[in-house]
């Protein structure tokens, strides 16, 4: 009881110093550049605590229950050889991890919300939430099918920067089709995957992958996951915008 | 009351998120790996602590986390505050008008990378892969400036309204030239680096800034050049690592080449 209350303190004070720099960076302009009251501080500050509170809470409990199982599935799968589970398992940690990725929630709402008031899609609360859910999901898909690819890139031993500079030569012609509106959602799209959730579970699975196979450098082979994660959503939602 | 109502609807919407994946790896060590949860409790709390903490994050970051990036965005925007600061209409403004824009953009994406705590465990494995070469200081000074360059490059595009993909299409070009060149082992980390920089808290705030310049920059819209801030964020800090790499590099053939001379 007393270690956990431990790990939960620490865990506050981890997300304290996220927010700290933003607090401090802020204060100083407030007070040396703007010059102006601020309206709502009270608003401010009580919002600033549950931002604190509720990313402690939630990487605590990650770390007692996701964590644990997460990077125990990936390591024994990786260790068994089968490769048709390893995939399944690669996908579905890729898209589970992703819907419940707290950035991607808030920046979607975001997004869904400026498109409504810029009239692309309907203003009613139900298709914010459905444009909303639709990237959300669109990500979520990408990121699945990102770790499946990186899966095999690890098997299979292809050269990364050579996927890479491909994916991104690809995005660049996407580009060029993809209405302007959506595009610049797209590219976000590609930073706020890779967060929380995603990095320690992505990492233990390419880390593990590596290490049980011959021959493979963890550091050269365990990384690049997250390159991945963070390019399929980008070709994914310039689609998106394409199809829809 | 109202702050109450809306934290238990989110805490409620966010036992949704958590589901699918708290699903899956439940059906996955039954049905794959066969054998039982042996921590059963353990996992029960924690998943009501992810619900729980998920909601309340959700909460916090409508109520301070986006008006925050919006205020400064209107504040350091304000046709008073720039004539001000520049002594011009607003009718007149040019580009470089808006400098406290781009200083703390600046500012904000190099003190949040500087902090943020996966970076520092990146930087120490790193740093113990590989061998002491890559400094743990080094590399956490070359993502921060990288994503400090970045956000306030893309302030700059905002307030420009130049077209995203040009700038992401040059970025990346720089990229594929270095990565051809940079030493092989820092190249991974460099890709990673660029996602692992821009944290929890940093999106929601870099996005809200963007998206209010864009809303308060004449003849800008906020859906077409609002977004962007982010990407630029995770693409600098690409380009800063495989510098930082490639001068590693020289400084060692440099002091090995010295030290050759002295023998």
């Amino acid at each position: 009881m007393k270690a956990s209350l431990q790990a939960l303190f620490r865990d506050a004070v981890n997300s304290l110093r996220d927010l700290l720099p933003i607090v401090i960076v802020i204060g100083v302009f407030q007070l040396l550049v703007i010059r102006q009251p601020v309206e709502g501080l009270v608003t401010l500050v009580a919002g600033g605590l549950m931002v604190v509170a509720g990313l402690a809470f939630f990487i605590f409990g990650l770390r007692l229950a996701l964590f644990p199982i997460g990077e125990g599935l990936a390591n024994s799968l990786a260790t068994k050889g089968s490769v048709f589970w390893l995939i399944v398992f690669a996908f579905l940690l890729g898209f589970g991890t992703t819907v419940a990725e707290p950035a991607l929630i808030a920046v979607a709402a975001e997004a869904a919300s400026v498109a409504a008031s810029a009239d692309v899609i309907a203003n009613t609360q139900d298709a914010i939430d459905d444009y909303a859910f639709g990237l959300r999901m669109t990500v979520a898909l990408a990121v699945g099918f990102a770790l499946i690819l990186g899966v095999f890139r690890i098997i299979a031993d292809w050269s990364l920067p050579m996927l890479i500079i491909g994916g991104y030569v690809l995005v660049v012609v996407l580009s060029n089709f993809a209405p302007p509106e959506i595009i610049g959602i797209a590219y976000d799209s590609g930073g706020v995957t890779t967060s929380t959730v995603t990095v320690p579970l992505v990492t233990a699975l390419g880390v593990g992958l590596a290490s049980s196979l011959k021959g493979r450098n963890p550091m050269l082979d365990g990384f690049g996951l997250i390159a991945f994660a963070s390019l399929t959503p980008i070709l994914f939602v310039l689609v998106y915008g394409i199809v829809v | 009351m109202e702050l109450v109502v809306d934290t238990l609807k989110f805490i409620g919407g966010s036992a949704l998120d958590v589901l699918p994946i708290a699903a899956f790896l439940f059906i996955f060590q039954w049905l794959v790996i066969g054998e039982k949860m042996s921590n059963y409790r353990q996992i029960v709390v924690g998943f009501i602590f992810v619900v729980i903490g998920l909601g309340l994050f959700l909460v916090g970051l409508e109520q301070t986390l986006f008006p925050l990036g919006r205020l400064m965005a209107e504040q350091l925007t304000d046709p008073g505050f720039l004539f001000e600061s520049v002594g011009r209409v607003s009718s007149e403004l040019t580009w470089q008008d808006y400098y406290w824009v781009y200083l703390f953009a600046a500012t904000i994406g190099f003190s949040t990378a500087m902090a943020e705590p996966s970076l520092i465990a990146v930087s120490i494995k790193a740093n113990s892969v590989s061998g002491g070469a890559i400094g743990i200081v080094g590399l956490r000074v070359a993502v921060a400036i990288g994503v400090g360059v970045g956000v306030s490059l893309g302030c700059y595009r905002i307030i420009t309204g130049l077209p995203l993909h040009y700038f992401i299409a040059a970025g990346y070009l720089v990229v594929i030239v270095q990565t051809m060149t940079a030493p092989k082992l820092i190249i991974p980390l460099a890709f990673d680096s660029g996602g692992v920089s821009t944290s929890t808290v940093t999106v929601p705030l870099v996005t809200a800034l963007g998206l209010g310049l864009a809303e308060r920059v004449p003849g800008r819209s906020a859906l077409i050049d609002g977004f962007g801030l982010v990407a630029f964020a995770c693409l600098f800090p690409i380009i800063a690592v495989l510098t930082y790499g490639q001068l590693s590099a020289l400084r060692d053939r440099r002091s090995k080449s010295a030290s050759r001379k002295q023998e």
